[in-house]
């Protein structure tokens, strides 16, 4: 293991701790009440189903659905696989082994656990639609409107974007997929235990969450499927003993949908006062910094994202190197040398960020335990290692010589 | 991923850091040579200035990079290496070097081969500036 005393956890967008509430509410059934929950006949089974009904209730309760329409699954990544792949092979307009099966629309900066399953479907007889935001980042009702087709089956995107926390016009893309008789899947793994949601009156059919990005454990989320109006079938993928309504065979994890449950329970408490609490903390990361340092820009629409994370790039200064000069911050980078493609961030690729600015980003996302000291530490390190970098960057002497980058043939490999 | 401590040492503090000038200030001076290689649309740019005295030796070099840790690392590495010695001898510095010495993986060795580069365009440039005859052999190995 490497050392991570003093480091400052900045990255609550790609994990977060579990709460101790949650471990606390998990730990009896790992050696107590360690029934299956499908075991319907003793005492052991009715325990750990009073377990999940519980949790089901929770998860239900912070979106607003009935616990009938929660599919427990592993993740995120899991339900998004079910929901669009299951809905677009149930509704297909011809059988598999043909060509135009229907359409889906999703967006080209959508996690990859949205694109990939939306590629295999195009393999499959399926077209799909991937628009492309404006530069703010947004997915707009408008945009989702004019790419409908007579045969789109299922709209898919995302609630709160990954990298950026940028907000797309959920409830408005579900009216206009009513209007149109289209399914609306969304991606809420960033949105939901952060704020609110209302699947009614957020007009969504299915939604995706995961207990890792909300102070659960990882390894667990869930699908929410409508039930009413209309009743929403999808063609499962895992098939087997018929648990989850026969969405998702195999026993339950049941101390993992435990800790789920609790932590929608604590977010349903919780998210507004924590969300106001840490706008402020993200508010003044990005304005100090900004303040003391030049060409700092902020990636994705200003007010429309969520209120604990900032995706901000410093010009003239790549990304990986910057990370390891403020190596007491964890956090994320969209340059090409923090990923294993050598590519910069395909989601700020996507919003027309030049890639060279791509390449300066950094992802800080706060949470639960983030404290004030901890980004005044933040602005500190930030802005001594950008200053650091920028003596040896000779882009930073081009631009204050006044020198347009843009403009200069540069001698790339 | 884990740095090697030489990178993390040139990172920390890179040796050789600067310039002997802007590029139009140094534009037409016949003991500087310039090398400025990559793109900043690729993730890194790394400037080389060489300062070579009568007899062809390269007296002083300074450099200045946007990159990761390992482009910056193998710059300041580059200019420790050339400085002291002659053009030619300057210009039998191979990539490969580069990499030993950093301990790059494999993901990084455009890093290296970035550095070799910034030392030949420094030297040819010199080369011309002064009536040199310039020759072109590409010899890194990716
Ligand atoms: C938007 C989004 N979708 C899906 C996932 C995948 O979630 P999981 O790790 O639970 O499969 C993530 C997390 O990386 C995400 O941020």
């Amino acid at each position: 293991m490497t050392a991570k005393n003093n480091t400052i956890y900045f990255d609550h967008s790609s994990t977060t701790p579990c709460d101790q509430r949650v471990v606390d509410a998990m730990l009896p059934y790992f050696t107590t009440i360690y029934g299956n929950s499908s075991s319907r006949n003793h005492a052991y089974g009715w325990e750990a189903e009073d377990g999940v009904d519980t949790a089901r209730a929770q998860v239900a309760d912070l979106l607003g659905a009935q616990p009938k329409e929660i599919i427990f699954t592993s993740g995120a990544t899991e339900s998004n696989n079910i929901a669009i792949k299951g809905a677009a092979r149930m509704y297909a307009k011809a059988p598999v082994g043909s060509d135009n099966r229907g359409h889906i629309i999703t967006a080209i900066h959508e996690h990859k656990a949205v694109i990939d399953p939306c590629r295999r479907l195009e393999r499959e007889g399926f077209e799909v639609t991937f628009l492309e935001p404006g530069a703010d980042g947004i997915i707009t009702a408008q945009m989702v409107k004019d790419a409908m087709r007579e045969d789109t089956i299922l709209v898919s995107i995302m609630w709160a974007n990954n990298e950026l926390g940028t907000i797309n016009e959920v409830p408005c893309i579900g009216k206009a997929c009513k209007e149109h008789g289209a399914l609306f899947h969304t991606d809420a793994t960033q949105w939901v235990g952060k704020m609110p949601t209302d699947v009614e009156a957020d007009n969504i059919d299915l939604l995706s969450l995961s207990a890792h990005k909300m102070y659960g454990p990882k390894g667990i989320g869930a699908l929410y499927v409508r039930r009413r109006r209309p009743r929403v079938r999808l063609e499962a993928i895992q098939d087997g003993g018929g648990h989850e309504r026969g969405f998702r065979s195999g026993t339950l994890n049941v101390s993992s949908i435990v800790g789920l449950g609790a932590a929608c329970a604590i977010a349903k408490q919780e998210m507004k006062a924590e969300g106001e609490r840490l706008k402020a903390l993200r508010d003044k990361l990005e304005n100090d910094l900004m303040s003391r340092l030049e060409v700092v820009e902020v990636n994705g629409h200003r007010e429309h994202r969520l209120p604990h994370l900032t995706n901000i790039s410093f010009g003239f200064v790549e990304g990986e190197s910057l990370m390891m000069g403020i190596k007491n911050i964890a956090c994320s980078s969209g340059s090409a040398c923090t990923s294993a493609s050598l590519e910069p961030s395909y989601v700020l690729k996507a919003l027309g960020v030049g890639d060279e600015l791509a390449h300066s980003s950094l992802r800080l996302s706060l949470g639960r335990h983030s404290t004030e000291a901890e980004v005044d530490q933040a602005i500190n390190d930030i802005a001594a290692a950008v200053e650091h970098l920028r003596a040896m960057s000779p882009l930073f002497d081009l631009w204050k010589e006044g020198v347009d980058i843009s403009k200069i043939e540069w001698q790339s490999h | 991923m884990a740095y090697s401590d030489k990178v993390i040492e040139h990172f920390q503090q890179p040796q050789n850091v600067g310039s002997f000038g802007t590029s139009s200030d140094v534009k037409d001076r016949s003991d500087i040579g310039v090398g400025i290689v990559g793109a900043p649309e690729c993730g890194d740019v790394m400037q080389l200035q060489i300062k070579v005295d009568d007899s062809g030796k390269i007296e002083d070099a300074k450099f200045k990079c946007f990159g990761c840790g390992s482009a910056i690392a193998s710059s300041s590495l580059a200019t420790e290496w050339i400085k002291g010695r002659t053009v030619d001898e300057a210009l039998e510095i191979k990539n490969t070097e580069i990499v030993e010495e950093l301990a790059l993986p494999p993901v990084k060795i455009h890093c290296s081969v970035l550095a070799e580069d910034s030392i030949r365009t420094a030297i040819n440039d010199w080369k011309e500036k002064n009536g040199h005859k310039v020759e072109d052999d590409h010899h890194h190995h990716h």
